[in-house]
């Protein structure tokens, strides 16, 4: 059809501003936790207040005497299947006969005021017997007398991955480096509607990162078919990964169906970090060998992610922990093991950048180490080791779409260096401590740092990863108009506007309504491994070409008719379509070997710090990025992820920990669980790359996590440039400067 | 839970008198907190903020009178020239929400080792002004104000009605760590005020003990060691710095270590003393 023009206005390319900007910024928007009807009650969990402990009896009947309660629900009441879990049921709905972690759902209340339904489930008496708490990841993968947190044993994954055998270098350097349990803390709780249907199904509207997974683990435990749980997604407060297990969804639905009432729940902040998965903390020993230019013989490393008490997406941390452990960098012998292992810690599952960033941290502290050894730069050891397209990664697999890091690098380290404050006279707020005013200056020094990551983009090691799209063009008040419907969740990222746009590219229509995500259309997949805009948009696209053929032919056969006039006489036209990318492999049990990723994507981080070295204050100066994103979508909406993303790293550097003391939470609020302020986070320095990879939709290569990767490292690498101190160990916190050990 | 509004001083101590479990609210940034974290269940609100006076600040016979209600914000507005201590110290509350509704009053009725506007009160010898039905008023010197964590001097019948504190006659300084750049609670806090005129140096000392305190000790140092008319030897502000923080008895939790408050605490005293007194030679030299 020659009438198509794909340079709409608001295409791909184009800075569309997002429909949800505005009402977000004026407080408008409706997120989950303002869902409401008038005749809904309220949900609350009771939860345990042991990291592990057997539970002799539990007995409602006090919550049951109190006013306004309708309900109240332990294990024995779940309907069908009483485990759940995103890799393997095996999460109890509600605690049978035992807790493993401070937090876990042990019964649940309904009440017509949530203060109500609060109250009644603290009157619910749980008799534990407190047990051994498995709290030292250490041993418990390594002493074989340490309790068994699982039947099957306390290693959930071990993934080697070996290639050659030299393991000697005139060069080696080796480290011990450990990440604290980060928190994704979106600012929206959990939280959700269900509402019981006439048919004996339930209608959820809920905050959620993946409604098809989520559904299909609810529909076994409430004894339903998948058919007769609907979801909607409602407004999401962010995601980060927190989002991918389930929270309250099935609770929900079992008090709805129980009440015969629209239940709704959500999480207060502090119920929120009990609520969700959290980064894993590791572990990991290094030791990298390389000649005396710096160039590396071998990697070896032993990594330790301490997944908590249940399984969640652990294996496939592991998995990316082991299969990007070494970098983005050409290393002819590696040894890794990477280990997830169970505990009596707070369970952790996806969070940004999901088992990449620990190993980034520690590869690219080496890495500085290395540079030291041999006497050359940060940036040159980086450029004489970095991979470009052709090589091959730890696993065998090669890089087969342009991966131009040595580049990278030298733009970054062309980019101009902030200036040096000039003495006296300083704006307190440019100083590490800001108003706090803990120095007009004494004991600053500045440093610089860089930091390099590799992530793989969608989901990898074989699984069968697709989105489905349906699109209709019709006539609305006599102009074309296009519907996008999908179950892809928008949980900020900008996924509704680049779904539009993408619509409005491949269909010359400007008028395009994205409905709202539902599952009465295919599985969209998941909103993380920054898998969307590449499978979802993959999706639109095909649905669109699809369209766009029908309405080609519509047109050959009416020749002379505008496309309104096609409209006219053929009626809407629909099409739907899966999609799916390339498939991916498992890696080799034994030696890690095999295409397990379908696309890899890079980001480069320099930042530049003035610390107090002092009092162990930091203030992060600049940061600067330099990112191969293949093909720009939205530059608007890019650019917010890539600071977006360099924010979440600096906490991680800088603050973010959830503090855990034999097994319990010490911070489970924002009073003390610190997240950057705009007085944390610098202007950034950002260069974006469009060098496609011919795999992809558009080229376009996913955008989401890496910068999360490497701002922590360059963050770390400039503070130990400013202090000289070995810093072995995120966040870094003021006595670790101020007062090493 | 019943919500009481006085309109009128006399209302408001009347009301606290007949029912003493009555919780005072004002900005209510700490009141509504914690009744939402279900930490206290209080029997009644009383709600001051319609009791106008208690939002004036005036200045009779070169004393400072700031009623319980004015907020951070204005006092940073209205008497940082008079005050520097104090609107330094209230320029680090929170973020500028919580600086238009906090008050320097539910920061001494909370009494948290951790409030800011202790240190600055202490150091610049703050008097506090309640006052019950009963017994009409008493001046609490700040120094006796704070008995324990969270607890006060108060009288359950007793409100704070104003703040007591001289205009600064010398510089005063005010610092705190905390592990973010805005918006943190203090990981311990220091304030210096000069008093030239009686050749002092007062000091205030917050979040490294159960209560925010003076470090008595490095004030009589400072009293026996200090000349007033020459520059200030860097052994002095060192020895200062270690007696702060030797006047402190910090713990370890999840805002930091013991021993890194007291290091800090040595430093940021240090720091302030030095502050002040490059201030006040150069004020002194200017006038010579
Ligand atoms: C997000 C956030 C950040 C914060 N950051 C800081 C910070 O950085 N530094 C800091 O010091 N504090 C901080 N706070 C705590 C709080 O803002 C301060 O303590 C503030 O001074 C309280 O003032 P208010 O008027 O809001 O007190 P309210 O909450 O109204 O009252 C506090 C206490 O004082 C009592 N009270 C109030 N008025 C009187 C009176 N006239 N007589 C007797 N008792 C009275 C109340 O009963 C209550 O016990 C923060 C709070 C929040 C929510």
């Amino acid at each position: 059809m020659s009438g198509m023009d794909t340079r709409v206005a608001g295409g791909v390319g184009a800075s569309a501003l997002r429909p949800d900007g505005t009402l977000k910024v004026t407080g408008e928007f409706a997120y989950s936790s303002d869902l409401w009807l008038d005749d809904m009650v309220w949900g609350v969990t009771l939860r345990s207040p042991h990291p592990s402990a057997r539970i002799r009896s539990i007995d409602v009947t006090p919550a049951l005497a109190m006013p306004g309660v309708l309900c109240a629900l332990t294990h024995e009441d779940v309907p069908g299947l009483k485990f759940h879990g995103l890799d393997h049921p095996d999460t109890p709905v509600l605690a049978i006969d035992r807790v493993r972690y401070q937090g876990e759902p042990v019964a649940l209340v309904a009440a017509d005021h949530p203060e109500r339904a609060r109250r009644a489930a603290a009157a619910i008496v749980v008799d534990y017997e407190v047990t051994e708490a498995v709290t030292d990841p250490w041993r418990a993968a390594f002493d074989p007398s340490c309790p068994k947190v699982q039947e099957g044993g306390n290693v959930l994954r071990h993934q080697p991955v070996r290639v050659g055998s030299v393991f000697e270098a005139p060069v080696v350097v080796t480290g011990e480096y450990e990440v604290g349990m980060q928190d994704q803390a979106p600012l929206g709780p959990e939280s959700g509607l269900a509402v019981p249907a006439e048919d004996g199904g339930v209608d959820l509207f809920v905050a959620t990162q993946w409604l098809h997974v989520d559904r299909d683990q609810i529909a076994p435990c409430l004894g339903l078919p998948p058919e007769k749980v609907r979801m909607t997604l409602a407004g999401v407060g962010g995601a980060f990964g927190a989002r991918e297990d389930l929270s309250m969804q099935i609770h929900a639905c079992m008090l709805a169906l129980r009440t015969g009432r629209p239940v709704k729940i959500v999480y207060g902040r502090e119920e929120s970090f009990f609520g969700h998965v959290h980064r894993h903390p590791a572990r990991m020993r290094y030791e990298h060998g390389a000649t005396e230019d710096g160039r590396l013989v071998y990697v070896k490393a032993e990594i330790l992610l301490d997944g908590g008490a249940y399984r969640s997406s652990s294996p496939a941390v592991v998995g990316n922990a082991a299969s990007l452990g070494a970098g983005p960098y050409e290393v002819p012998n590696v040894a890794i093991d990477a280990y997830g292992v169970y505990t009596n810690n707070p369970p952790c599952g996806a969070m940004r950048g999901f088992g990449a960033v620990q190993a980034c941290f520690a590869y690219e502290s080496q890495m500085d180490k290395l540079a030291e050894a041999c006497g050359i730069s940060p940036v040159e050891v980086r450029v004489r080791n970095a991979v470009s397209q052709g090589s091959r990664l730890i696993t065998g697999q090669v890089i087969d779409s342009p991966a131009p890091l040595a580049e990278m690098l030298r733009e970054l380290e062309a980019f101009p260096l902030p200036e040096e404050p000039a003495a006296g006279g300083r704006d307190l707020r440019a100083l590490p401590g800001g108003v706090a005013q803990t120095t007009h200056g004494e004991g600053v020094r500045r440093g610089v740092g860089y930091g390099v990551g590799i992530k793989n983009i969608c989901f990898s090691e074989g699984f069968d990863d697709f989105s489905t799209a349906r699109v209709r063009v019709e006539l609305a008040g006599g102009e074309p108009h296009v519907l996008v419907h999908t179950a892809a969740a928008e949980v900020g990222q900008g996924l509704v506007t680049v779904q539009a746009q993408i619509a409005r590219t491949e269909l010359g229509i400007d008028r395009v309504t994205v409905a709202p995500a539902d599952t009465r259309v295919g599985s969209a997949g998941s909103s993380s491994a920054s898998r969307q805009s590449y499978v979802t948009g993959g999706a639109v696209k095909a649905a669109c070409e699809a369209v766009r053929a029908r309405l080609d032919k519509l047109a050959e056969e009416n020749p002379g008719l505008t496309l309104p006039e096609l409209l006219e006489r053929s009626g809407p036209v629909e099409e739907t379509r899966e999609y799916r990318h390339r498939p991916t492999y498992p890696m080799d049990p034994v030696t890690g070997q095999g295409d397990s990723h379908t696309q890899l994507a890079l980001c480069v981080h320099r930042a530049v710090v003035d610390v107090d070295v002092e009092l162990g204050l930091v203030k992060v100066v600049e940061l600067a990025a330099v990112q191969d994103v293949g093909r720009v979508l939205n530059p608007l909406a890019l650019e917010g992820q890539i600071h977006g993303g360099t924010a979440q790293g600096l906490g991680l550097a800088l603050m973010e920990e959830i503090q855990v003391v034999d097994g319990r939470v010490r911070n489970p609020s924002f009073t003390d669980y610190l997240i950057p302020t705009i007085l944390d986070m610098p202007p950034m320095r950002v260069s974006i790359l469009e060098n496609a990879d011919p795999a992809a939709p558009y080229g376009l290569r996913g955008a989401g996590e890496p910068p999360t990767l490497s701002s922590t490292p360059a963050i770390a690498a400039a503070v130990r440039a400013a202090t000289g101190r070995p810093l072995p160990r995120v966040p870094i916190r003021p006595q670790d400067i101020a007062l090493p050990a | 839970m019943d919500f009481i509004r006085a309109t009128t001083w006399v209302d408001a101590l009347a009301a606290k008198a007949a029912q003493p479990g009555a919780v005072p609210i004002q900005g209510g940034t700490d009141v509504m907190v914690e009744i939402n974290f279900d930490v206290r269940r209080p029997p009644a609100l009383l709600d001051l903020t319609p009791v106008a006076e208690l939002a004036e600040w005036s200045e009779r016979d070169g004393v400072l009178r700031i009623g319980a209600g004015v907020t951070y914000a204005r006092l940073i507005a209205e008497l940082g020239d008079r005050l520097p201590g104090l609107a330094q110290a209230s320029r680090t509350v929170g973020s500028s929400q919580i600086r238009n509704r906090g008050t320097v009053g539910g920061n001494l009725g909370a009494a948290s080792p951790a409030g800011d506007a202790h240190p600055p009160l202490l150091a610049g010898d703050a008097v506090i002004e309640a006052e019950s039905a009963a017994r009409g008023v008493r001046m609490i010197p700040a120094a006796e104000f704070y008995l324990g964590v969270k607890r006060n001097a108060l009288a359950p019948d007793e409100l704070i009605r104003a703040v007591h504190v001289r205009p600064a006659a010398g510089p005063q300084y005010f610092a705190k760590v905390g592990t973010r750049n805005a918006m943190v609670i203090a990981v311990c806090s220091v304030a210096v005020a000069l008093h030239p005129g009686e050749r002092r140096v007062g000091t205030g000392v917050g979040s490294a003990a159960p209560t925010p305190l003076r470090a008595a000790e490095a004030e009589e140092y400072l009293a026996a060691e200090l000349d007033w008319d020459s520059g200030l030897p860097a052994p002095v502000a060192a020895r200062f710095g270690e007696l702060v923080s030797a006047a402190a008895s910090p713990i370890d939790d999840v805002r930091g270590t013991a021993a890194y408050r007291r290091h800090a605490l040595a430093v940021l005293a240090r720091r302030t003393l030095t502050w002040a007194w490059n201030d006040y030679r150069k004020a002194a030299e200017r006038c010579a």
